[in-house]
């Protein structure tokens, strides 16, 4: 069994338990041990761009340093996954930010991206493979039409995030051929649902969440996946559709027959 | 203009402005350009010419999603969305100018709201 630094986050713990807990029944069921570094914080959300802002980055190089000495550090949630990398990718490229992170550490050694970070979709990919994924699966979505939606965290920007193609991607859509389904291919699939802006602009959240699923509903999808727990409850709550939207991991634990209930 | 206030935009964004060729691809791009007064381009040309007040009193601050679609889709690498943060953060690291407050946040919640969406709207409009 190959063992990962796994990171969680905020929202797994609270309001996104369907996320977490299907990654880490599914990583086990697939020969995957994920080991939490203990005491982790909070990523902050969003990663800030600013080049003369430090503190607010402490908390993703504290993570990333948990994981330096394993396989490498895995993550679920999309904002999780943008914030993490991006800080991996200016420390690796900038000294003046590793040696200044060292400083508000008082680190023994600057800590330089050392780090791999896969997002969990990565792991699968890279790391079991989608072919042995497939194997694996006893209950397939066949027939059922999935719409995969990136938004905009998974990847950009990709210089920093290199997940996949930033505006033809594939990674979601073979984890959905993996798991027996029929990907729909529909033109908003990496654009934004709205994000934060639901906490004080509704009528901005629905606009972009509606045109989300709308776009998907076009191209005759069934459902929708995410990775991100805001996008869940901007296309859930915001979008005004009745489509099922769903976390990608519980399709993966039901598909893997690890799931009681049924999303029928 | 206020050089000053000019030279610290660009060091926070660490973007430079005048590779911008404005094609404005990054404003056709932007998911938040109908709510917006001010677009991503006129962030871009308006912190090059130094015109940055306009801006820094304007609601289009707070209504980036940092996307990062105009940062992807620039052709020139301008990275517009940096832009738009270093001159947010000029706005509210001023003393009493966060654009969101703690006591504010009870009236938004609702029993599904993430708690990612509460930390990052405060990573993004307090200091």
């Amino acid at each position: 069994m190959e063992t990962f630094t796994y990171y969680p986050g905020c929202t797994l713990r609270t309001k996104a338990k369907d996320l977490d807990v299907y990654a880490r029944k599914s990583a086990e069921a697939l020969g995957i041990a994920l080991v939490e570094p203990e005491n982790w914080q909070c990523c902050g959300g969003t990663y800030t761009t600013a080049t003369n802002e430090v503190a607010t980055k402490l908390s993703a190089v504290r993570t990333l340093m948990a994981a330096k000495d394993s396989n490498g550090l895995v993550t679920v949630c999309s904002a999780c996954h943008n914030v993490i990398k991006q800080t991996n990718y200016d420390i690796s490229k900038n000294e003046a930010m590793a040696n200044k992170v060292k400083r508000y550490l008082d680190l023994e050694e600057a800590y330089k991206g050392e780090t791999t970070v896969y997002h969990y979709l990565e792991l699968l990919r890279d790391v079991v493979g989608f072919d042995k994924l497939k194997e694996k699966v006893v209950n397939p979505f066949k027939g059922k039409k999935i719409a995969a939606y990136y938004g905009c965290l998974l990847l950009r920007p990709s210089k920093a995030l290199a997940m996949d193609d930033p505006e033809n991607p594939s990674i979601m859509e073979d984890f959905i051929k993996a798991i027996g389904g029929t990907p729909v291919i529909y033109a908003q699939r990496n654009e934004c649902c709205g994000g934060y802006i639901t906490l004080e602009d509704k009528a901005q959240a629905a606009k972009r969440s509606s045109a989300v699923m709308d776009s998907a509903q076009s191209m005759g999808a069934d459902m929708i996946i995410t990775a991100c727990p805001l996008c869940l409850y901007n296309l859930k709550k915001n979008s005004g559709s009745d489509m099922p939207v769903y976390y990608f991991t519980e399709l993966l634990a039901e598909a893997l027959g690890l799931k009681e209930d049924n999303n029928e | 203009m206020n050089k000053n206030q000019k030279n610290w935009i660009d060091i926070t964004s660490g973007v430079n402005v005048l590779k911008c060729m404005r094609c404005g691809k990054c404003s056709a791009t932007c998911p938040s350009y109908d709510e917006m007064e001010y677009h991503p381009h006129q962030f871009v040309y308006m912190v090059e010419k130094g015109d940055i007040e306009p801006l820094l009193n304007s609601k289009s601050l707070y209504k980036c999603l940092t996307c990062f679609a105009c940062v992807e889709r620039c052709p020139r690498g301008v990275e517009p969305a940096k832009v738009v943060e270093a001159v947010r953060l000029t706005a509210v690291r001023q003393q009493g100018n966060n654009h969101l407050i703690p006591d504010m946040i009870p009236d938004m919640l609702d029993d599904d709201l993430p708690q990612q969406a509460i930390v990052t709207a405060f990573r993004k409009y307090t200091k």
